[in-house]
């Protein structure tokens, strides 16, 4: 007599022939298995890009404070006027400076720990660098605010040592300067580096570990010294993870609202005229099309990137 | 004569491992020079302790006569073709071979033309403007070639440089490295873990076992006089003789390595000794024939177009008295 086991059931069956059908037709399982995540992608993230690219297209009755909802580019030349252009250059010119700056201070650790940290040392580099990132980032910025304020550690420390009227001196620089750290583009520059700079230092290490040994070895072999070999080999081949890390500073910096508002001299800078227009301004057109210039900015520096051979050894 | 490169009792330890262990060598001017060994012999360490990428833990290395110990490796003039060919993947085939004339400060123009005519070199001619991800695996070992060469080093160190070619092309690069060598009057140090390959191109090979130079030779003379078991069997697959054996086959009481191709096989009742037939290897250009002699495995080697015999048979063994060669040591 047969086993009972070998029996089909129905259920049994009916898997059986789902995976001769899979089996068969790979393309339905591959269908299958991409459509919620395409789903996700698509209509939530995509869709409300594409939702938020129309709202910039619409604008505001000044007198009413209505949306009106026919296509016009008025809300666009709003943000050549000279208030709303500042905060553009603003932003701008601080996210570049904040990438610049994370660029420079995360090279060398992130060198140090690709070529040269081993079992316990790279555990500690791995530790050093997430660990900020696993306490909350609100928590992080009111911390800086006591650091940098004017009874802060940092003036106590600078006055400590002799080098208050040193302090003194970089907050009178205009512009950058001000009242102290904590109400100044330094400090604000200052918090933002530190809250990114886990985002430089990943990519990069990930990139300059993927630089075979080799490479080095014949760059020396051909008589480069050190500094003719990190320009020549291992910058060119690290950059496609420079250019992801400088894609996580640079639109972080773009997009964020509450450090520029906690530390700062409350200079408007992108993320805080987004919230502040579709909020109590009710001016949802001109907040959407402030949020398109990021994108936008975002899309030049890769093509610029892409041209300068960025993605060549990928 | 100065010799190109002198090891002078170089070791090279990793902790408790003897990578390379009192070695050695005198590698002449102008001479194509094998180090052969299985993996972990030392032979690789050897060559980088030429290049300059590890320092020896104790002994002395002369490159032309100058002692090495305080030069890093961007300051000798040596160069090397490494095994993955380490081409620079985000510069074209030029700047590649262009590279070392650069870090030297050579002009554009010149340093391309330069390069041109060592493209030129390996055959490689129009090909300056490519990357090396478009090229196959031979053309990207040219380029290797080119690159380490257009510094005209004094010495020039191969790195298994043919171990990631198929077999034609291997062969076809053997013939044209070794041309070169002529041409170019370089000296040329090989690694390899391929025994045909040392003997065809070298003029003189070591044999690398456990961190030592087992012997040094002609490719005839590691072949016909191996100094021990180790590079009778490295070399060629030697049948080794104990003591014991080589007495039963008529030799001295001394360790003995005798070629499975000096063995004739007589179907007949004479030979020296006699044995069984116990397995055939068809080779293609000849025929490998295990035989059991008296409890002692004997391989015999047989030309195509002879009369193999069958398994299981029993066949006499002959050869020359001179094909028996007697070992110093074991």
């Amino acid at each position: 007599m047969m086993p009972a086991s070998s029996q089909p059931t129905p259920a049994r069956e009916i898997a059986e022939r789902l995976t001769a059908l899979f089996w068969k037709r790979p393309g339905i399982l591959l269908a299958l298995l991409l459509a919620p995540p395409l789903l996700w992608l698509g209509v939530v993230y995509v869709g409300s890009l594409i939702a938020l690219l129309w709202q910039s297209f619409y604008s505001i009755d000044p007198f009413s404070g209505v949306v009106v909802r026919e296509f016009t580019l008025k809300t666009y030349g709003e943000l050549l006027l000279p208030q709303n252009y500042d905060i553009i250059l603003r932003t701008v010119t601080m996210a570049a400076a904040v990438t610049l700056a994370s660029a420079v201070l995360a090279f060398p650790i992130a060198f140090y720990a690709a070529r040269f940290a081993k079992g316990r040392w790279k555990a500690v580099f791995y530790l050093g660098v997430m660990l900020p990132l696993w306490s909350s980032y609100l928590v992080k910025v009111y911390a800086w605010k006591l650091i940098l304020a004017k009874e802060g550690i940092v003036t106590w420390a600078a006055n400590g040592i002799g080098a208050g009227s040193l302090l003194d001196a970089v907050l009178s620089i205009p512009v950058i300067g001000g009242n102290s750290l904590s109400t100044s583009f330094i400090g604000t520059f200052t918090v933002f580096v530190y809250v990114w700079l886990p985002y430089m230092i990943l990519p990069m290490q990930a990139s300059l570990e993927r630089v075979p040994k080799s490479m080095l070895e014949a760059s020396a072999d051909l008589g480069a010294g050190g500094l003719r070999t990190l320009w020549s080999v291992t910058l060119p081949l690290a950059l496609p993870g420079i250019i992801a890390g400088s894609i996580f500073t640079f639109s972080l910096t773009l997009g964020d609202y509450i450090i520029p508002q906690i530390i700062g001299n409350s200079a408007n800078f992108i993320g805080m005229a987004v919230y502040s227009l579709q909020g109590t301004a009710g001016n949802i057109p001109l907040a959407a099309a402030f949020a398109v210039i990021p994108i936008l900015i975002m899309l030049v520096y890769l093509a610029i990137a892409r041209r300068l051979g960025a993605f060549d050894a990928l | 004569m100065i010799p190109a490169v002198e090891f002078r009792s170089v070791s090279r330890h990793f902790g408790a491992v003897k990578a390379v262990d009192k070695v050695d060598l005198t590698i002449e001017e102008g001479s194509f020079f094998a180090m052969l060994g299985p993996s972990g012999s030392g032979k690789t360490t050897c060559l980088r302790l030429i290049s300059g990428f590890e320092s020896p833990t104790a002994g002395e290395i002369r490159i032309f006569g100058e002692a090495s110990g305080a030069v890093p490796p961007n300051r000798r003039n040596v160069n090397t073709v490494f095994q993955d060919y380490a081409l620079f993947p985000h510069m074209n085939v030029r700047d590649n071979v262009a590279y070392g004339l650069m870090v030297k400060g050579v002009g554009r123009s010149a340093r391309h033309a330069k390069a041109e005519e060592m493209l030129a070199l390996v055959h490689l001619d129009g090909f300056g403007e490519r990357k090396p991800a478009q090229l196959s695996g031979g053309q990207r070992q040219r380029v290797a070639l080119a690159r380490a060469l257009v510094n005209e080093p004094k010495v020039l160190l191969l790195d298994e440089p043919l171990g990631a070619l198929d077999l034609k092309l291997r062969e076809a690069m053997q013939d044209e490295l070794k041309s070169l060598q002529q041409r170019l009057g370089i000296t040329f140090v090989f690694v390899t873990h391929d025994q045909g390959e040392a003997l065809s191109m070298a003029d003189r090979v070591a044999v690398f076992a456990d961190g030592r130079v087992a012997q040094v030779g002609t490719p005839a003379e590691i072949y016909e006089q191996p100094a021990n078991r180790f590079v009778a069997d490295f070399v060629g697959c030697s049948n080794v003789l104990p003591p014991d054996q080589t007495q039963r086959f008529g030799g001295p009481a001394r360790w003995a390595s005798l070629r499975p191709e000096a063995i004739r096989l007589d179907p007949g009742q004479g030979g020296t000794v006699r044995g069984r037939v116990t397995g055939l290897r068809y080779l293609g250009a000849a025929t490998r024939v295990v035989l059991d002699c008296g409890g002692h495995e004997l391989a015999a080697q047989i030309p195509a177009g002879a009369a193999v015999p069958a398994v299981g048979e029993e066949v006499g063994l002959g050869w020359q008295v001179q094909s028996l060669h007697l070992m110093e040591k074991e």
